[in-house]
């Protein structure tokens, strides 16, 4: 199923080991994570442990900046193989096994769900001060007066017609949604619904609650 | 490798009529950058330049967040193509550096694998009936402001030079990971030596600053900030950068990617708010400033206009320096000049200058 992205056949070919990949990655600083020793694991073949891997909090690390890409000498990409890898995870419904994995539904929830409502990943009111105090009190000033100072900066400021956050037309959501639909967007997303709501009960949640998709966003175990 | 080496990078970059690809993240926090580089476009150059209410994101946040498969990103980006034919347009200028990546990605990918342009063709036509002719050219946003680089000097009222002493402002340029990480060839300089943003800075006087961490990641990593509990990966990657830029004492940072500028700004109000550290001259934060703020100051634009109170960190040095005359008690006004408060202080900005804002409380 691996082989069938696009994204691993473009992204590995023989690797040699030589860690650049590692060497250059924010989220090899950050975190306790090898790209070379993915690379190696899905060169290697071994179904158990590219499972494991599907089931792990390792490829969720990464930040997808791609600055692997330019330096590999070999032309590899580390990055497109964590996008196939964490797009069968979820496919799989083993994303839910990890910590990292289970904030997909937080991600869903507010990205993906806001793409099909707004037409946009994310629009003022989403970014809310009390979710985001790194943001800081210009922007939390910002967003309590939006209709008054982004219309002072952008001519339709959720209305309609054109410039910076305008109101996107019925018409328009709803050919998002349906393309959506056609290209197995929405059945990814219901996916990510349902393998959350059984480990929400496994782990002593009413289901998928907001509570539950609440703590997928905040809780840090710390052990990463 | 030669300082020159940029000029081995070069793309075709289309001189006039392009269809606009709004960014989900420059719009939402610098919306009147946006706005800014349409007016550049618009009233400075004289280029056609259409906006269309119809586009929508590209889904590329969704997409590198893991939560949009790449068939339904194929088809959205298709729709922008569609939308672009209908309207008669060749030419796609994109100001998200995540969309940028992404359309040169899907480019690339159908060049490379013909069955999923085949696919992307037949999803989008089955879901809205519409059809798309490939575009001739896809540019940055900041690839045209580069483009014109030499008629906006010449419409300039101002260099990006100290008023007072005449000396080039120190600038710290930073590029959006995806400009040409993942295919170097479709920036300009390529990924080690882009030469978009430097080459507007020194075109207009000012100063480029190397620095150890230059290439390296702002911080965003997609769902290492979207996720509340994943930040720390955020903040910690964009203070390596700041540490490492710092002892060359920059007078302001300017970037190409929406997310950068704000990651880059909003993240040194975290840092002195939670260790009291800042980066810049007197103890207070840099200036981040978008191309678009930086090419409108340049032309003399008004700064509260073109919306820099948006940034934490305040501006006002970077502006005093340039000797750009403003208005102080415009600052935080509404539409209409309507007064709507100012926002709370921070640490990031602690100097005696705050007091005038509060001028009308």
């Amino acid at each position: 199923m691996l082989m069938e992205d696009v994204r691993l056949r473009e992204g590995l070919r023989a690797c040699m080991n030589c860690g650049v990949c590692t060497g250059v990655c924010p989220s090899a600083e950050f975190y306790d994570y090898d790209p070379r020793r993915i690379v190696n694991i899905i060169q290697g073949r071994d179904d158990d442990q590219i499972e494991a891997l599907l089931r792990s909090e390792t490829i969720w690390y990464c930040g997808e900046c791609m600055s692997c890409r330019p330096r590999c000498p070999r032309g590899n990409t580390p990055g497109y193989i964590i996008q196939a890898l964490r797009t069968l995870s979820q496919r799989l419904g083993l994303f839910v096994e990890s910590e990292k994995g289970r904030q997909q539904l937080a991600l869903k929830r507010t990205i993906g769900q806001h793409i099909l409502d707004k037409g946009y990943c994310i629009t003022p009111r989403l970014v809310a001060p009390s979710q985001h105090p790194e943001q800081g009190p210009v922007w939390k000033w910002a967003v309590e007066n939006d209709t008054d100072f982004f219309a002072r900066l952008t001519p339709n400021y959720m209305g309609a017609g054109s410039g910076a956050v305008r109101e996107i037309d019925r018409e328009t959501i709803s050919e998002i949604q349906k393309i959506f639909e056609v290209t197995g967007g929405s059945a990814f997303f219901e996916n990510i619904e349902a393998a959350s709501d059984a480990k929400a009960r496994e782990m002593g949640f009413d289901g998928a609650s907001d509570r539950y998709m609440m703590h997928t966003f905040s809780h840090n175990s710390n052990r990463h | 490798m030669k300082r020159s080496s940029w000029k081995e990078y070069q793309k075709e970059i289309a001189d006039d009529r392009y269809y606009y690809a709004r960014s989900c993240i420059r719009q939402n926090f610098f919306p009147g950058s946006e706005t800014t580089f349409l007016r550049i476009m618009r009233e400075a150059l004289g280029k056609d330049i259409f906006d269309d209410p119809r586009h929508t994101s590209c889904t590329g946040i969704g997409y590198h967040s893991d939560i949009v498969p790449l068939d339904t990103t194929m088809a959205v980006v298709a729709r922008q193509f569609a939308l672009a034919t209908e309207a008669g347009y060749e030419n796609i200028a994109v100001s998200c550096i995540t969309s940028f990546g992404l359309y040169t990605e899907i480019l690339e990918t159908w060049h490379e694998f013909p069955e999923t342009e085949a696919r992307a063709r037949e999803n989008l036509f089955k879901a809205t009936g519409r059809e798309f002719v490939i575009p001739k050219n896809i540019a940055h946003t900041s690839d045209l402001v580069f483009h014109n680089r030499e008629k906006i000097e010449e419409l300039a009222v101002r260099r990006l030079v100290d008023a007072r002493t005449g000396e080039p402002l120190r600038i710290v340029e930073h590029i959006g990971c995806h400009y040409a990480k993942i295919f170097p060839k479709s920036g300009i300089g390529g990924s080690e030596f882009p030469y978009v943003l430097a080459g507007m800075v020194e075109q207009w006087g000012g100063s480029v600053v190397d620095y150890p961490e230059r290439r390296h990641c702002c911080g965003f990593g997609f769902r290492n900030y979207l996720v509340q509990a994943n930040r720390g990966f955020s903040i910690a990657n964009s203070r390596k950068k700041l540490e490492s830029m710092a002892p060359y004492k920059p007078d302001m940072i300017v970037a190409n990617c929406p997310g950068c500028a704000m990651f880059l700004d909003k993240w040194q109000y975290a840092l002195a708010e939670m260790e009291n550290s800042t980066y810049g001259a007197d103890g207070r934060g840099i200036p981040v400033l978008t191309y678009e703020e930086m090419a409108g100051l340049v032309l003399g634009y008004d700064p509260w206009e073109m919306g820099m109170q948006m940034h934490q960190v305040d501006v006002e040095p970077v502006l005093e320096r340039l000797g750009v005359k403003y208005d102080p008690a415009a600052k935080f006004l509404g539409r209409a000049g309507k007064y709507i408060g100012a926002p709370g202080e921070a640490a990031v900005n602690s100097f005696s200058g705050d007091r005038i804002y509060r001028i009308r409380q």
